[in-house]
């Protein structure tokens, strides 16, 4: 075929990006979605103190968001090294969650043999309760991280599996033609038209399972801690508990709200970066 | 040839075409009377339940299959949504194996060729319709095919763009002299762009008649409103006629 013959050219448009107004470095329809939330949240932290200081109410029963925040940073340091191993136990729970959903959902998509067959059994450990089988995990193995972290994983791993396998089949069928047409290897096909196609919901599997690994980590803690073998976040909740610190009780809870909401944010962006060239999802609609 | 799917629905009975090297040949024929079946067998993506395919001019590929380079166009542009333009053209020299500044090179030929120099990175999705087309095409074209397979390729396009498109597919295949299979439902697109229509009518799908258009080419907008596009035009159109009430 020789070379390019004069054809009419598509008229290349002026494409001005639209100008958008920006405040203090974002842009303007970004604010209200900071500004409100934060406007409620201090409203209602305002009507807390208000309420707790009027009614003089004791610390031990509800205590003043004020209280809790001179607790949070009189006990920071014990308080951030159980941050620390939380978050330790949350991201290694999250990643294995998505690297083991990821690669199983692979093998469900080369053969429906195996889907079929090992399916089911991934259901079956979705709807088991983490609480019931924590303690028999926290047993059976020796070192707490990894029972802390086993049942974590086993709490985030099925939305990655499960949203993975529908995506790696949803491929549009046009598509998967043009590929054999050309005779795409098995390779060639997973990697260049299923697994693109598969991962916005991969990324909204892991944007679920962010939460999940979370509170996983934290109710195995929970059970774990009972036998007082562990020091995360919940471990700190149990111990004021007992010992009837009521601020410091609530400075841990705060610090696991943070965490879930900074994991979701941060998997948001994630989403957002990958896929704001095509997906809808993350495509801003013009006007 | 015949094609038998496995819900029973016989889509096509007794389909025997012979199609020469370099034709230009379009299949016309009512909704549901098997053109897509048809062309999805010369594809090679379903089997015929009787009767076979030759290719003489086949070359046989690695597998010791003996296929013709094919390029097919689907109804729908059928783009990769996360990938570039010039990364959609590419993507059969890619899976040939071919290395990547090469297969850049011939992609990004192959789209000005259909006429979108300068829209290599963008998005399928900030491309409109007619664009996304183009872009459809000229991935058919980026491997040099033999033959072109087009399953109603301009069907959601507008008039405008679609006579622009036909012109253009029209001096494409002047030059590079590639066959051209071509299903359409439009009469005058037909008529318009090809050497011989192909009639089929439906329930079995079959052929009805092969009329020749022995108009010469290069055609452009004077044939279209010629005297003599206009009479062909009406014969094929009684041809298809009787096709739909048999
Ligand atoms: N996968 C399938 N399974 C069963 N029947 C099918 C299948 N694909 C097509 N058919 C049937 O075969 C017949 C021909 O279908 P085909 O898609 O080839 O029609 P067509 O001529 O391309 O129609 P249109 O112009 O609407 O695209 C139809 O009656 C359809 O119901
Ligand atoms: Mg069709």
């Amino acid at each position: 075929m020789s070379e390019a013959i004069a054809l009419p050219r598509v008229e290349e448009e002026a494409r001005p990006r639209p100008a958008v107004r920006r405040v203090l470095g974002l842009s303007r329809d970004a604010w209200p979605r900071i500004l409100m939330p934060l406007i409620i949240g201090i409203a209602s932290l305002g009507a807390w103190e208000t309420a707790v200081r009027v009614n003089e109410v004791p610390p031990w029963i509800v205590p003043a968001p004020s209280v809790i925040w001179a607790t949070l940073l009189r006990d920071w340091h014990t308080l951030s090294v159980s941050l620390w191993i939380t978050l330790q136990i949350t991201f290694a729970a999250l990643a294995s969650a998505a690297g083991l959903g990821l690669l199983l959902a692979i093998l469900f998509a080369q053969s429906k043999w195996i889907e079929l067959s090992l399916f089911p059994y991934a259901v079956v450990l979705q709807v088991t309760p983490i609480v019931a089988i924590a303690p028999l995990i926290i047993i059976w193995v020796d070192d707490v991280r990894l029972a802390l972290l086993i049942c974590a994983w086993i709490v985030a791993f099925f939305p990655i599996l499960s949203n993975t396998t529908l995506g790696l089949n949803s491929a549009d069928h046009n598509l998967r033609d043009l590929f054999r047409l050309y005779r795409a290897s098995r390779v060639q096909e997973l990697f260049l038209l299923r697994l693109p196609a598969a991962m916005p919901l991969f990324l909204a599997g892991l944007r679920i399972s962010g939460g999940l690994a979370l509170i996983g980590a934290i109710v195995a803690e929970f059970v774990a801690g009972t036998g007082g073998r562990s020091s995360g976040l919940a471990y700190r909740i149990l111990e004021a508990g007992y010992q009837l610190q009521i601020p410091r009780m609530f400075a841990a809870l705060f610090l696991i709200c943070v965490t879930g909401i900074v994991i979701f944010l941060v998997l948001g962006f994630v989403q957002h970066l990958l896929l704001r060239h095509w997906h809808e999802s993350a495509v801003r609609r013009e006007g | 040839m015949e094609k038998r799917f496995r819900n029973g629905t016989l889509a096509l009975r007794g389909v025997d075409l012979d199609i020469g090297r370099g034709d230009f040949l379009s299949l016309l024929g009512p909704s549901g009377c098997g053109k897509s079946t048809l062309l999805r067998i010369l594809a090679g993506l379903i089997e015929p339940s009787a009767g076979s395919l030759d290719w003489p001019m086949a070359v046989h590929d690695s597998r010791g299959a003996a296929k013709p380079k094919l390029g097919f166009v689907f109804q729908e542009p059928t783009l990769l949504p996360w990938a570039t333009a010039l990364a959609n053209v590419a993507l059969p020299l890619r899976l040939e194996g071919m290395a990547r500044s090469e297969r850049e090179h011939r992609a990004a030929t192959a789209l000005a060729r259909v006429g979108l120099a300068g829209f290599e990175t963008a998005y399928p999705r900030a491309l409109s319709g007619g664009m996304k087309m183009r872009v459809s095409i000229a991935r058919a074209l980026v491997t040099s095919p033999d033959i072109l397979l087009m399953d109603e390729p301009f069907a959601a396009l507008d008039e405008i763009t679609r006579f622009r498109l036909n012109n253009d597919l029209l001096s494409i295949w002047q030059e590079a002299g590639f066959t051209v299979v071509f299903v359409t439902h439009s009469v005058f697109e037909s008529v318009y762009l090809s050497e011989r229509v192909v009639v089929m009518a439906a329930r079995p799908g079959r052929v009805v008649r092969e009329i020749a258009i022995a108009a010469p080419y290069p055609r452009d907008e004077a044939f279209r409103t010629s005297a003599e596009y206009a009479a062909l035009c009406r014969t094929v159109s009684l041809c298809l006629g009787e096709a739909i009430a048999a």
